[in-house]
């Protein structure tokens, strides 16, 4: 049967970085393909962002680094959400050496610049279905 | 005779490029003379010819010591003039030690929390010489004071200070989006430093309108010059609203523009973008002295147009986009090196971006003789075609009820993300076509490994403990005086500079002067997306 809910999708801006091209770009076509995106605005502090994943009751949560504070950023964030059974991803100006360290602190996908929006919605929808057929999923 | 079927041509701001153009195109677009109304050719007579473009690479990062070793080092290579880039905390009036600004102190720009930081990293730069940028917009009066404070320490009157504060708050709300404050409040802080300089320091530029960032969140070239002539607009009416007069204000605005895109949709828009701000400076605004209608920009970066696949492309990219500026007449020229796409500029190549400039101007002829384009079918009739779309810009501004309220409602923002959306969907469709991308991609390559500017822990932890060793060793009564009456100037209508001045003088912090006003004025609170 197929899940009446949308999958529902939290675009974060984590802190003190204001380029918002790239989030906004990517909230649009999350929602081009049908799914409910809430998106932070600016300025956030990992807190924020956790505590709007929990309210917002989404499924996944996608930050957005363009400053190269991510190692930082995003260890406080996976930390504040582990439990929760939200994965969390990231995209911006993520140097590739950095994926690894990424990746080992809990950050399940790194989307480099330019990535196809296909392979965004895919992942997404992909790791949905993966997580609703878990027992410790919502 | 059958013309052969070719493919259409449209240009990002919609025009349409037919396969050739004649005398017939040309007619009734006589550009006239540079350094005449309305300008199209050039604001001076002689242009490059006189004094060819200033070259002002972006820099600055870690501590002040650091960023002063790259001032000196870009100087010694022959760059005459600076840009200082600040890093995010500075940009949001956070001081080193607040917790908000961890893993930022320095990493994208210097760190500057009082007067001796900019002091030292200006040590050795006379400021009467040496025009001086700071790329900074929230706290700009804070970052002028201090600029300010060092000229009369090395004993240069005020009056005689040359460079520009960006100091642009309403692109920020836009794009690139370092605000602090709520939109009124922020436009009565760039009016004060208009004032400001208009009546002490006429050789200062009080703010750079930046179309650069428009077009980065998705404005066409048109769009960019259009919207930047609206935000302009209301500065400038914010400042008349002092009783100041126009010829007063005017030469105090400086713009900033991008260049990546078609070359001669560049050049035409800054060609057209010239002859409309004269016009609206002196038919609408009734300035007389030519200095006043002036569009004097700094123009380069191209940040959009760089990849960060195989980005040694960038090189040649950056070429061409500094052959644009060029041909379109720009006062000063910055460009985006070719790492930009991974990490603030190495050394290495920042150096070939200022040697890229000097070779097109010393080697190439471009600085031989005053608009090379002037005259050519096609460039004046698209310099027209440009002006038409610019002033419809414009024109679609005022219809949603003028800037100020398109930015508090959203609306700009909403609809640049609406194009730049569309347009990265035309970069991955392929429909607009990116060299190494989506035309002759090597494929499947994971991006090169580039050098990646390390974040230095251990200076931001030292300027941490600087910061607290200042707060024990300054006067506590001088600042807490200075910074209340930085506060009660903001609940009144006097200009901020001078008491700023006063709290910068007396070692109140970045920090502390952008609490003071957090005081009075609140925060923006963004529009919802």
């Amino acid at each position: 049967m197929a899940d009446p809910r949308p999958v529902r999708v939290l675009v974060a801006k984590p802190g003190l970085d204001g380029h918002d091209k790239g989030a906004k770009v990517v909230v649009q076509a999350l929602r081009d393909a049908g799914m409910e995106v809430v998106y932070t605005g600016l300025h956030r502090t990992p807190a924020e962002i956790a505590r709007a994943a929990i309210d917002e009751d989404v499924d996944v949560v996608g930050l957005s680094i363009l400053s190269g504070a991510h190692l930082p950023i995003c260890r406080d964030v996976v930390a504040r959400l582990a439990g929760s059974g939200k994965p969390v991803i990231v995209g911006g100006v993520i140097p590739v050496q950095d994926e690894a360290a990424l990746r080992e602190c809990g950050i399940e996908r790194v989307f480099r610049m330019g990535a196809p929006f296909e392979e965004i919605v895919e992942w997404i929808r992909r790791r949905c279905r993966a997580s609703s057929s878990s027992p410790v999923s919502r | 005779m059958d013309t052969p079927e070719v493919p259409r041509v449209f240009l990002e701001s919609g025009i349409e490029v037919k396969p050739l153009y004649t005398a017939d195109d040309a007619t009734g677009h006589d550009p006239g003379r540079p350094g005449e109304f309305p300008f199209t050719r050039g604001i001076h007579p002689l242009m490059y010819r006189r004094q060819p473009w200033t070259m002002r690479q972006y820099a600055g990062f870690g501590t002040p010591a650091q960023t002063n070793e790259r001032f000196r080092s870009l100087l010694s290579h022959g760059q005459n003039a600076l840009n200082i880039a600040f890093d995010l905390p500075t940009q949001l009036g956070l001081d080193s030690d607040d917790p908000r600004a961890e893993g930022e102190v320095g990493r994208v720009g210097m760190a500057v929390d009082t007067l001796d930081d900019l002091e030292r990293a200006l040590d050795g730069i006379p400021l009467d010489r040496v025009s001086t940028a700071m790329t900074i917009n929230a706290p700009a009066l804070v970052l002028m004071s201090m600029l300010f404070a060092v000229a009369e320490k090395q004993q240069v009157p005020i009056g005689q200070v040359r460079g520009t504060i960006q100091n642009d708050i309403l692109k920020e709300f836009v794009g690139r989006g370092a605000w602090i404050f709520p939109v009124g409040p922020s436009v009565r802080l760039v009016a004060d430093a208009i004032e400001f300089c208009g009546r002490s320091a006429p050789k200062f530029n009080a703010v750079s309108v930046c179309g650069y960032h428009l077009r980065e969140s998705g404005a066409n070239p048109a769009q960019e010059m259009g919207l930047a002539f609206e935000i302009a607009r209301a500065y400038l009416d914010a400042a008349l609203a002092r009783g100041l007069a126009i010829d007063d204000v005017a030469p105090r605005v400086t713009f900033n523009f991008n260049v990546y895109g078609n070359l001669w949709e560049q050049v035409a828009k800054f060609r057209a973008g010239r002859r409309r701000w004269a016009a609206i400076v002196r038919d609408e605004y009734r300035a007389r002295d030519a200095k006043s209608m002036h569009l004097r920009m700094i123009a380069g970066g191209g940040g959009s147009g760089l990849t960060i696949e195989e980005p040694e492309n960038n090189i040649v990219r950056g070429a061409c986009y500094a052959l644009a500026a060029a041909l379109g007449g720009a006062q000063t020229m910055a460009l985006c090196c070719y790492d930009e796409a991974y990490t603030i500029p190495s050394e290495k190549a920042s150096l070939l971006a200022l040697r890229t400039m000097q070779i097109l101007a010393e080697e190439m002829g471009l600085c031989d003789t005053v608009d090379p384009l002037g005259g050519s079918y096609y460039i004046e009739s698209l310099t027209g075609a440009m002006e038409e779309r610019i002033v419809a810009s414009m024109a679609e501004v005022r219809a949603l009820g003028g800037i100020v309220n398109a930015i508090e409602q959203g609306t700009i923002q909403r609809r640049l993300a609406g194009q730049a959306y569309e347009i990265e969907r035309r970069l991955r469709s392929g429909q607009m076509p990116k060299v190494g991308v989506n035309r002759h991609a090597a494929g499947g390559a994971t991006p090169p490994s580039v050098e990646v500017h390390p974040y230095d822990a251990a200076a931001a932890k030292a300027k941490s403990a600087g910061l607290r060793d200042l707060r024990a060793t300054r006067s506590a009564a001088a600042a807490e005086r200075t910074l209340a009456a930085v506060g009660r100037a903001a609940e009144g209508s006097e200009n901020l500079v001078p008491p700023i001045l006063d709290a910068v003088k007396a070692r109140a912090t970045l920090g502390e002067i952008t609490a003071a006003l957090k005081e009075v004025f609140g925060e923006f609170r963004e529009p919802a997306f």
